[in-house]
């Protein structure tokens, strides 16, 4: 049908895969559904509480309570849509890659009902004021928690068994990162709910640790080696270098793995480990120049199929996000930096960086560049069009905003003015936040929906 | 043995698992280990009440930690909000119950002000009730939670009842606010955090506590905002009904200085002025301020918002100190 498209470069029609596993396709369109949902559900709480800077008094039901549901917006990013997002798409890269069938599909599928049933329990204890008191990303109580560690246990035994009955002798690079992520994530959630050396000041060593390695073992690994797997499939054309994805991989482990401790600089835990982890901030360089130039590398020559394509610009901007957000961090460690942007907003605009611009546009890429594949079912391209451009227009409003406002906010605050001009210096960021918060949101209602039009069921229906 | 990563999945994934549990033991575990065994509870120091303790857990379970932190930096910027946190400082938290683990309270972000010593700062329960209930009736610009669901609103209170004066523009219609048990709670925990001196340490009396850097009107401003000015409002018109106004005050702006120094040195309770009475005791801050810094503070106040009185001196502050409450009245 031809369009007049006057702002997009058309783009090119997605062909089904033949010989795909029906069983599979609906195992993967079912993580891919529910962490839309979670995704659409966790950004409305965010909004929500986006708003609440600019009229605070909005909503005085205990259960709406700012303090409640802050912890319920982060849970819910990050165990339901990331981790369920993520994982979907490793269900099928690790069989893929090892030419086997997923080693046991219905061990998947109880893996997603109890990583479903551990998020919702978490969060409607959350709301109830049941939290388990640690800070970031540690507010589920531990039989909440343990319910998801076993569903990775789950999952991790099901991939290993796929990698180990490979046809091919050669473990291709994408199961060095998603099989390290499921495995380090066991490790750390292990490590952060043990009570036994978590008295007193040591519960914060433990915390920076945990919050740090959350992001950075898990999500930041397994999206990279999902990428490993989709960009060069998406482009039709081998990785820049494998050597150089070696390198990233173990420099990722022992660097990533030393700078938790940065989260608390200035902080009364020991000073020689918050050199440690500022010193090896530094070093995260060598994995993230290594990764991004592998990738930007790989698409060079091929910007054309890039723009012809609606899965690969989201892999783009996640790539690049990847180096923004990452280089950031590094510099946020340094103590001179630090004194500035600790405490202050920019710390969220970080964090969104990394999650939303990094974490999540990968995500994206990769479920757009699959579905269409093993369902035969296309999205409207004009409404992924809609989805990149909110979602990019967004987050940048969002994380220039709160770039901006937190440095405003840090700088108010050596020079010595009364504290509440700190907020009253915010207030017109908090707006600006809320705006691009409110086109993040749109694009994840678009979004949801295109994973719906990508749905195997739909396939069925035009089929019968 | 074929001894390639690339090749052998169990060479390759042992050594990412065992290798990250080393990793773990040498930055976290380890370390954990060695700061719970090497710290002790300040001495003057002394564990929660079994209230506090209640307050706690309502502090933790509502999430106040997001948005202030407990944890002062050895910064400049950090002064006002008391002196650098020590381990000891949290050596006494330790896991809430068999469910929930040890409380996190250093913070990661500061959308409101450090709460470490806010005991010091703000010690009014009264105050902190009206804040609980409605943080913009006393702080106009403050975008906290209103926590209005920890009062209820009684048409006749008892005579045990906590009867919280709120002012009129934000009284609810149709009774008086009184504070449940969580509220009182909460307060009671808010109003245990004071810091204790570190044995040894000097910082405890040599250093200005709430001035820092900057001329002595600036001081006066900085301490003013940051001690009085919850209160008293930024602008000087207090809380009506509640916390009386300085701009115009016959004392702030009396020609004779020594009741207004005797008043932030010792502090006030049940006093009627221009025909309001007040029945919320005004702390004392003889022993949180210097003399230079309560003079700073009274010449602010004194030369601000109109008021346009003679100023103080250090010397006048420490004579009236040195006679104490009896001689200045």
């Amino acid at each position: 049908m031809p369009v007049n498209r006057p702002l997009a470069a058309k783009k090119t029609h997605i062909d089904r895969i033949i010989d795909e596993d029906y069983g599979l396709t609906r195992l993967i369109y079912a993580y891919a559904a529910c962490a839309s949902y979670w995704l659409v559900f966790g950004s409305i709480l965010g909004e929500y509480l986006g708003i609440r800077f600019a009229f605070p008094d909005f909503g005085v039901h205990p259960w709406l309570s700012f303090g409640r549901l802050r912890p319920a917006h982060t849970n819910v990013v990050f165990w339901g849509w990331a981790s369920l997002g993520m994982i979907a798409l490793a269900l099928y890269v690790v069989p893929r890659t090892s030419q086997r069938k997923l080693y046991n599909e219905r061990l998947a599928w109880v893996s997603l009902g109890m990583i479903n049933i551990s998020v919702f329990a978490g969060v409607v204890l959350l709301m109830n004021g049941v939290s388990n008191g640690g800070q970031e990303y540690r507010e589920f109580i531990w039989p909440v928690m343990g319910l998801f560690v076993v569903a990775l246990l789950l999952l991790t035994y099901t991939l290993f068994q796929t990698v180990a009955k490979r046809i091919i002798p050669e473990i291709y690079i994408s199961n060095w990162y998603i099989m390290a992520a499921f495995l380090w994530t066991i490790v750390l959630a292990v490590t952060a709910y043990l009570p036994w050396y978590q008295y007193g000041l040591s519960e914060t060593v433990i915390q920076g640790y945990y919050m740090h390695m959350g992001v950075g073992m898990w999500f930041t690994p397994m999206v990279l080696g999902l990428t490993y797997y989709f960009l060069p499939k998406l482009l039709n054309k081998p990785i820049y270098s494998y050597s150089l994805g070696v390198l990233a991989f173990w420099t990722q482990m022992v660097f990533y793995s030393l700078i938790g401790a940065h989260h608390f600089v200035f902080s009364p835990i020991p000073w020689w480990l918050q050199t440690v982890a500022i010193i090896f901030s530094v070093g995260m360089f060598i994995p993230l120049v290594a990764g991004t130039g592998n990738f930007l590398l790989t698409m060079r020559g091929s910007e054309g199929t890039i723009a012809r394509s609606y899965s690969l610009p989201f892999i783009f901007v996640g790539v690049i996000f990847y180096f923004l957000a990452s280089g950031q961090g590094t510099f946020e460690a340094f103590r001179s930096l630090n004194r500035i942007w600790h405490f202050t907003n920019f710390t969220i605009a970080h964090s969104h960086m990394t999650m939303y611009g990094f974490v999540s546009f990968l995500i994206w890429g990769g479920t757009y560049g699959l579905l269409p594949r093993l369902t035969g079912r296309e999205p409207r391209h004009v409404l992924v069009g809609v989805h990149f451009w909110f979602a990019l227009v967004g987050i940048l409003i969002y994380g220039f905003s709160l770039m901006i406002g937190g440095t405003e906010q840090g700088e108010n605050w050596i020079s010595g003015a009364p504290f509440i001009d700190s907020v009253k210096v915010l207030s017109s960021y908090w707006l600006w936040r809320a705006i691009g918060g409110s086109l993040m949101l749109l694009s994840h209602l678009i979004f949801a929906y295109n994973v719906h039009a990508m749905g195997p069921q739909a396939a069925a229906k035009v089929a019968a | 043995m074929n001894l390639n990563f690339h090749e052998n999945h169990r060479l390759l994934y042992g050594t990412v698992f065992f290798g990250f549990v080393v990793l773990t033991v040498i930055i976290a575990i380890g370390p954990a280990l060695w700061v719970q065994d090497h710290n002790r509870p300040l001495q003057r120091s002394r564990p929660l009440t079994e209230q506090e303790q209640r307050g706690l857990d309502i502090y933790v379970s509502e999430g106040c930690l997001y948005c202030h932190s407990q944890q002062v930096r050895p910064l400049d910027v950090d002064s006002p909000f008391g002196r650098p946190s020590a381990p000891g400082d949290y050596a006494r938290l330790k896991p809430q119950d068999l469910w929930r683990m040890t409380p996190g309270l250093l913070g990661t972000e500061r959308t409101g002000p450090d709460l470490s010593d806010v005991a010091a700062r703000q010690s009014s329960a009264t105050w902190n009730y009206i804040h609980l209930f409605e943080p913009r009736a006393v702080v106009k610009d403050s975008v906290m939670q209103a926590y209005a669901w920890m009062f209820e609103i009684k048409a006749s209170p008892g005579p045990d009842d906590i009867v919280v004066p709120v002012p009129p523009d934000y009284a609810p219609p149709g009774g008086h606010v009184v504070a449940t048990q969580k509220a009182k709670d909460l307060i009671a925990y808010l109003l245990s955090l004071k810091q204790v001196p570190i044995p040894g340490s000097t910082t405890e009396t040599a250093q200005p506590r709430g001035g820092g850097a900057g001329t002595t009107s600036e001081m006066g401003a900085r301490i003013y905002a940051s001690r009085c000015a919850g209160c008293h409002g930024q602008y000087g018109g207090g809380t009506p009904g509640v916390f009386p106004p300085l701009k115009g005050d016959p004392v702030v702006t009396a020609p004779d200085p020594s009741r207004h120094i005797a008043t932030v040195l010792f502090g006030l309770r049940g006093k009627t002025i221009n025909g309001v009475s007040y029945a919320v005791a005004m702390p004392a801050h003889k022993s949180l301020l210097s003399d230079a810094e309560i003079a700073a503070v009274i010449n602010h106040e004194r030369t601000s918002w109109g008021n346009n009185a003679p100023a103080v001196t250090s010397e006048d502050v420490e004579k009236i100190r040195k006679e104490g409450k009896e001689g200045s009245d």
